[in-house]
């Protein structure tokens, strides 16, 4: 069931326009619809950070989506970017709102906009295809969590994930802490989580999280491979088994929207987000 | 330039097997670095800041910290390598996880 898809449905374009849904070339992304598979490619430099502009384009995504479902059995999430499938949040959008609205009223506006997101996340998590993303390099904060929306990931050997956020004074915000939950142990979780440590795809996958870890540059083909095999299924019944076996944490996730609005009006947030901005370290990813 | 020093006869042998595999772990940390971002290995040295020697961003330094990770097999948590800049210390990291 795709519960909180109802906005995004009474934004379909009429079928008319259908086809050029099956292509779209964004700034952020691109999409594209071959043997069945939908691709969604992530290309914004310098790491796919996700912001307004993304966010846009991805709730283009999603209104295609439902429209496209019919057509396809698969999507592919990933990225043409050689650094790797997403650096997270755009954090200097993140601070922008800080210095604009003041901590007093950014509360609201971050609300609004993990609103938004959550919705896109939900719809690809709970779409009827089978979903894959296909990571490589760099797979940090927000883009773990659109990592963790699909029903597979696929990960280059060379692909790390990280929950870096508590470096900021703030937690996951796009449904990483209950989708992790949803898939791993709570003391794994507690690990990723509250010591903020990248890992490896090996690692990845010791814990539940990878389905296939892969050679280099490897990820998309295995994917594609992935998503050909998923083709010979009955639809009805792959999707009927998804629903049963991937229910979405509805309320644990607007637990975690509330938890972050309380977080980011504090002052310990804009210093956070000041540092990195600001940051002249060599090694502002493992600071 | 650097050169294995594991041979020292005075020294006791159980300390010249832990300075043998230090010295095999700092060599193969630096042939991998060396190969991985395509530097001349005589341009390296072990006491190097590994961030100049080899011209690498922080993005860069974690696809040598997975590259380390996956050809040693161990996990090295971020925050052990704050601070670290040099290929010594870092061997000395992986060393002590082996």
């Amino acid at each position: 069931m795709i519960g909180p898809a109802t906005n995004v449905k009474s934004s379909i374009q009429p079928r008319e326009s259908a086809l050029s849904m099956e292509q779209f070339q964004g700034e952020t992304l691109s999409w594209n619809v071959k043997d069945g598979t939908i691709e969604l490619a992530l290309h914004r430099e310098p790491l796919n950070e996700i912001g307004s502009l993304t966010l846009g384009e991805l709730e283009k995504f999603i209104a295609a989506l439902e429209e496209l479902g019919g057509e396809a059995h698969a999507l592919i999430v990933y990225s043409t970017l050689k650094s790797g499938f997403c650096a997270g949040a755009d954090l200097r959008e993140l601070y922008q709102w800080i210095k604009q609205f003041g901590r007093s009223e950014v509360a609201n506006h971050a609300r609004t906009y993990l609103e938004r997101i959550h919705r896109v996340m939900n719809v690809i998590d709970a779409s009827p295809l089978t979903t894959i993303a296909a990571v490589h390099g760099v797979t940090f904060g927000g883009g773990f969590e659109l990592a963790l929306v699909c029903d597979l990931i696929i990960a280059d050997k060379m692909a790390r994930f990280c929950f870096p956020e508590l470096r900021l004074g703030l937690i996951p915000g796009y449904g990483g802490i209950p989708r992790l939950k949803r898939d791993l142990g709570n003391a794994v979780v507690r690990d990723l989580l509250l010591t903020g440590r990248s890992f490896n795809s090996n690692k990845a996958q010791q814990i539940g999280l990878v389905s296939q870890v892969v050679g280099e540059g490897e990820a998309l083909r295995v994917a594609r491979a992935t998503a050909a095999q998923l083709g010979k299924f009955d639809r009805t019944t792959a999707a009927a088994a998804k629903r049963f076996i991937k229910p979405i944490p509805h309320e644990e996730l607007q637990r975690e929207i509330d938890l972050f609005c309380e977080l980011i009006a504090r002052p310990a947030v804009e210093l956070g987000l000041k540092k990195f901005v600001e940051s002249t370290d060599t090694q502002p990813y493992l600071a | 330039m650097w050169k294995a020093q594991t041979h020292n006869p005075t020294w006791p042998s159980k300390l010249r097997t832990d300075m043998s595999n230090t010295d095999q772990v700092l060599d193969e940390v630096m042939q991998l670095a060396a190969s991985h971002f395509k530097v001349p290995p005589e341009k390296l040295s072990p006491d190097d800041d590994f961030f100049k020697a080899l011209g690498i961003d922080s993005l860069q330094t974690l696809d040598l910290l997975t590259k380390l990770e996956n050809h040693f097999r161990v996990e090295l948590p971020d925050y052990e390598l704050q601070g670290v800049s040099d290929f010594r210390t870092l061997a000395g990291k992986i060393q002590a996880r082996l």
